[in-house]
């Protein structure tokens, strides 16, 4: 069993192609982050998993059944698309009581969501007395009601302060280790990387990379970065180390090298062959973040 | 079930339950107190400078009178209420919770008519109710006899007279309901709904005296009135008028749940 799977997914709007031949897989029981640019397709792929759009081609699965059946799943799927979206004259509670009542899941689970979320104390307030931060958390623990085994989560950080963001982070990462599946989506990778095991990118519609997340940072070149105490020394070293035939870039008073970390030891050898001194010697990965935006350069 | 239940959460708000309720309350009392105070007026006691004298009140029927004479302006509140909650949940987004919790649209759609029916209900229970008790109160005042509004023959009258504007109540209210999806926003749909039914089909009527047969407003007004209005000539039978105006708005709601059954939610 699979929680998302799709195929050849598209959603076209006239000329423009707002998903274009989307196909990953998201397994059970991880936290999975959605990432692209704003306008790459997040939001309208995940309306057509909820069925609330009908795509244009290609087809999905949610929990093995056919996103074309969404009643066959949906009442084990939590969910909040774009933002919150709450009656403003009712206070927090009662907007929990509808949606509860609608999806005929107990109500007497309120106050532990509210408190969940943080809001505990808030919950009898009007919803339009809220602020940016507590709509949003409302809207989390309008998805939390159905008890879900598969939550999904269209930016849910939107608006939050840095604190806020932690506090999401730790209750998904809270959810994922209970065994729910989540679907988080973000236009920084950044915000998510560090809590998601799995990754789905989009670029302009198109799936550029799903899987795990190490795997990403596999595909991405580790770097040595040196530096020495004289600028002539380094230039020597780059052009040892070209002729080796190890690409070298001199960046100011670094030297980056596209090498693994196991060079290193060889790097240090030959600089002291040829009498150069070195001030440091350290191994860098690149952050999601880089190799992301590589990834997407590469495509252009 | 849940759908309707989940509705009335949003219908039994104070303000807009207790809001409606006075306003409704208000509008009969005013008409029944205008029927009653000014009998005796040149410009008429009722509706379009009509007169309506103490024989027609004093006659079993009489105690209905105010009531279905306000059947017009639960009419509008019917359309208002039915509007503005279907509207407002494309407005405010929370159509897309709502269908992530009931995905079976057409579903969704009835229990929430339903709820709002409910709603209705209320509205003409308590406009009845207040214009009967307002009608007993200021028949000494005005001189007219409540002999008759005793009978039994008063109180099945009264009683087909509530039917009747609880049909029309649905009526104005299932016209509401489709003018909000179709054009998703609580304040053009209530405009040209009100617009339409209350000063484009008047302007029409007297225009074109014919096209009252077929406008869905003057079929309402007949449909409440249990046959022609008083004092108004000219307009198709109850039955013929019941069965044109369910027609229109059965075929307007049919068409208009298919499309939203189809239609992309992306508010
Ligand atoms: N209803 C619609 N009609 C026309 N175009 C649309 C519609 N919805 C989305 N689009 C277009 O589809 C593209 C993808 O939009 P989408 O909202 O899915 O992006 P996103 O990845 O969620 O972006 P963001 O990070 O800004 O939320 C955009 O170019 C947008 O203009
Ligand atoms: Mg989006």
């Amino acid at each position: 069993m699979t929680a998302i799977s799709v195929k050849g997914l598209t959603k076209s709007y006239g000329d423009l192609v707002a998903v274009k031949d989307a196909t990953f897989e998201v397994p059970l029981g991880t936290i999975c982050g959605f990432v692209g640019p704003n306008g790459s397709g997040k939001t309208t792929t995940i309306r057509m998993l909820l069925s609330l759009i009908s795509p244009t081609s290609g087809s999905g699965e949610i929990l093995d059944e056919p996103i074309s059946h969404p009643e066959r799943y949906l009442s084990r799927v939590g969910a909040m698309i774009e933002g919150p979206a709450f009656y403003p004259a009712l206070t927090g509670a009662e907007n929990l009581r509808v949606i509860a009542t609608l999806g005929g899941f107990p109500i007497s689970r309120i106050p532990e969501l509210l408190e969940t979320v943080g809001l505990a104390g808030r919950g009898d307030d009007k919803y339009k007395t809220y602020s940016l931060g507590m709509k949003q958390r409302l809207g989390i623990s309008a998805a939390l009601l159905p008890n879900p085994k598969l939550l999904i989560l269209d930016e849910p950080t939107n608006g939050l302060d840095p604190a806020g963001i932690q506090e999401i982070r730790d209750l998904l990462s809270k959810l994922a280790k209970e065994g729910v599946t989540v679907f988080v989506s973000s236009h920084l990778l950044s915000e998510i990387e560090m809590i998601s095991e799995y990754l789905v990118m989009l670029r302009k519609g198109e799936v550029i990379f799903f899987g795990k997340t190490e795997e990403l940072l596999h595909r991405s070149r580790p770097t040595i970065v040196v530096r020495a105490t004289k600028t002539s020394d380094l230039k020597r070293l780059k052009k040892l180390v070209d002729e080796i035939g190890n690409p070298a870039l001199l960046e100011g008073d670094e030297l980056r090298i596209d090498a693994d970390e196991k060079w290193g030891a060889e790097l240090n050898e030959l600089a002291f062959e040829n009498e150069i001194v070195l001030k440091q010697i350290t191994p860098v990965r690149p952050t999601l973040e880089e190799t992301f935006f590589t990834m997407t350069e590469e495509e252009r | 079930m849940k759908i309707f239940r989940a509705e009335w959460r949003k219908l039994r708000r104070p303000t807009l339950f207790f809001g409606s309720m006075g306003a409704v309350v208000a509008v009969t009392a005013l008409v029944v107190s205008l029927l009653f105070l000014l009998i005796d007026s040149e410009m008429g006691n009722a509706d379009r400078g009509q007169r309506i004298t103490r024989d027609i009140l004093a006659l079993p029927s009489g105690i209905s009178i105010g009531f279905s004479s306000s059947a017009g302006l639960l009419g509008i509140v019917a359309l208002c209420v039915f509007a503005a909650q279907t509207a407002q949940e494309y407005t405010y987004g929370t159509l897309r919770s709502l269908l992530v919790r009931e995905p079976r649209r057409i579903r969704l759609l009835i229990g929430k008519y339903l709820s709002m029916g409910l709603f209705a209900f209320f509205t003409v229970l308590f406009s009845a109710i207040s214009s009967v008790v307002l009608a007993f109160a200021l028949s000494g005042t005005a001189k007219v006899s409540t002999v008759a509004w005793t009978t039994s023959e008063a109180w099945t009258n009264l009683f087909e007279t509530f039917v009747n504007v609880l049909i029309s109540t649905f009526g104005y209210g299932t016209i509401g309901m489709v003018l909000g999806l179709l054009l998703r926003s609580p304040i053009s749909s209530i405009s040209i709904g009100v617009g339409w039914l209350f000063i484009v089909e008047s302007i029409l009527s007297i225009a074109w005296s014919p096209s009252g047969n077929w406008l869905p407003g003057s079929l309402l007004s007949v449909v409440a009135n249990g046959g022609a209005p008083i004092g108004v000539t000219d307009v198709p039978s109850y039955s013929e008028a019941f069965i044109r105006v369910s027609a229109m708005t059965t075929a307007a709601a049919l068409v208009t749940g298919y499309m939203f059954k189809r239609r992309d939610v992306a508010s």
